[in-house]
């Protein structure tokens, strides 16, 4: 589902993000993408994401090759692809209903189907009662289910997350990890990146170690 | 299928355009500043235009009154005069003629100036007989009127053509600078027009940054992201043409009293026209084509720069 083939990722300017990085994730597998800040976690996502492209190598998402996809096909590629952050990126003049709906509506979906899929999506994240609320108004861990209801509503194949609990208690991380689990049981590939060893480490899925842009372990 | 998506496609258009405008709504203040910007930036040339039309007009009116005064020489007897005229009577672009002869201009003369005595006391009437021509009035009037006059001229008893007529040659330059003139300025204001919807959208746009973010990373296209700054464009634009139509009506209003009193002591059959009917048209139109044309021009250079990161 994600194969990278001696990736290299240079910043203008700066030394080498990622060198000769290569792995491969099958479809739906769920794996942690671990190391130190600096390591280059961030950078890989987002090469996965698309936010970055890489400088060398192949990186090929869902049998597409990214280096070959033009820049305006990128939006449609996004769509196939759940992504969370750890600031949660929602949009805070807009109800959680709203937020979670956006991309159906970028989609073109029609009215009746937003409703109902953005329902499922905040029924399986907790918060179906909640979908009038402001983002403001809801918990740090409220606030990233909504924002994982979001990256899912849309039924990606594939669910990337960046430090998703790294704002919150050790509770509310394990259930957000369980929250990912039940996406992965449906089929979902999930990729997350953190340094929450601890976590981690109680979690039975493969662990893929960046150091210094290089893989060190997997 | 397919119809449905069309469907939401319209739907989803509808709805950013009714967003946008409650965007504009939802700070009344600013957008009314904007959108009185560019109403009066409209109004200024449109006003202009009116006046222009109307001077045109006037001018138009005058141009169907215009005469030729045909000088005979001195020694022309007047039954030549009375044959000259009735021969030129037959010309298809002369409308009317009438001769008169040296004495009766001493007689005009004396009647209109009061200087009796001093003519008298003359030895001989220094007058020339006249044929007074009226031209047959075509749409080309100052060219057709030159034609006449230079045909005119060739006779072998005239001595001197002349049209009453250059002072209307010169109000009609006069009159065609100022076009020239309005149209240097509606350019210039179209111009102020785009660039005050340009920066408006431009506010707007950084104002939502992180929004644009968001969309950019959930798959929004670049056309979806651009959207409402084109609908705000609009609006803006729209809004903008009917304000600067109502002032140029309201402007009209406040002048139409004195105008129709003066054209009534000229007695004159000039009546104020508004053009309410094509500005009406004209005026939004103009402001919402400069509205999406400013917000696009806004859009295209701040949106790429925008990337999530």
């Amino acid at each position: 589902m994600i194969q990278f083939n001696e990736v290299y990722k240079r910043y203008a300017g700066q030394q080498e993000a990622l060198s000769g990085l290569s792995f491969h994730l099958e479809k739906g597998e769920m794996a942690f993408l671990t190391g130190h800040s600096g390591a280059g976690k961030s950078t890989l996502l987002k090469l996965i994401a698309l936010i970055e492209r890489s400088s060398h190598g192949q990186v090929i998402v869902n049998n597409q090759n990214l280096g070959r996809l033009p820049k305006w096909k990128i939006p449609y590629y996004r769509r196939k692809i759940g992504l969370v952050f750890q600031d949660h990126n929602l949009l805070h003049d807009r109800t959680v209903f709203d937020n979670v709906a956006l991309p159906l509506i970028i989609a073109g979906e029609n009215h009746r189907e937003i409703g109902r899929r953005v329902r499922a999506a905040l029924d399986k994240v907790g918060l179906l009662g909640k979908e009038r609320s402001q983002p403001l108004a809801l918990s740090g861990g409220e606030q990233q289910r909504v924002g994982i209801a979001r990256a899912v509503v849309n039924r990606p194949p594939v669910l990337l997350a960046d430090e998703p609990t790294g704002n919150l208690d050790p509770l509310l991380s394990e259930e957000i990890m369980g929250l990912f689990e039940q996406f992965n049981q449906v089929g979902v590939t999930v990729f997350i990146a953190s340094h929450d060893q601890e976590l981690i480490g109680r979690l039975p899925y493969r662990r893929i170690t960046l150091k210094n842009g290089r893989l060190a372990s997997d | 299928m397919a119809l449905m998506n069309v469907d939401n496609y319209l739907l989803r258009h509808a709805q950013v355009a009714l967003a946008s405008l409650g965007d504009l709504w939802r700070q009344p203040l600013a957008s009314l500043m904007t959108v009185l910007v560019i109403g009066i930036a409209l109004a200024l040339p449109a006003s202009l235009y009116v006046l222009q039309k109307n001077v045109e007009q006037l001018s138009g009116q005058w141009q169907q009154a215009s005469r030729i005064s045909l000088f005979l020489k001195a020694d022309v007897k007047d039954g030549r005069g009375q044959q000259i005229a009735e021969q030129l009577k037959s010309w298809p672009d002369i409308k009317k003629v009438a001769f008169q002869s040296s004495a009766q201009s001493l007689q005009e003369f004396r009647d209109l100036s009061g200087l009796g005595e001093v003519l008298d006391s003359l030895p001989k009437n220094p007058l020339p007989a006249v044929i007074i021509i009226e031209p047959v009035a075509t749409a080309t009037a100052n060219q057709a009127h030159t034609d006449l006059l230079n045909r005119l001229e060739k006779l072998p008893e005239v001595d001197l053509a002349q049209l009453d007529m250059q002072w209307l040659q010169r109000l009609q330059k006069l009159n065609e600078t100022g076009q020239r003139g309005i149209a240097v300025l509606a350019a210039m204001l179209s111009l102020s027009v785009l660039l005050v919807i340009g920066n408006t959208i431009r506010l707007a746009i950084l104002n939502r940054k992180t929004e644009i973010k968001v969309i950019k990373l959930v798959g929004g296209t670049n056309a979806f992201v651009r959207r409402p700054f084109l609908y705000t464009g609009f609006w803006y634009g729209l809004i903008g043409g009917i304000i600067a139509w109502l002032t140029v009506l309201i402007a009209l209003l406040i002048i139409s009293g004195p105008v129709n009193q003066l054209a009534a002591l000229y007695e004159s059959q000039f009546s104020l026209h508004w053009l309410s009917g094509t500005l009406f048209i004209a005026l939004p139109l103009c402001g919402l084509l400069l509205g999406v044309l400013g917000a696009w021009l806004a859009v295209g250079r701040h949106l790429s720069a925008i990337e999530p990161s």
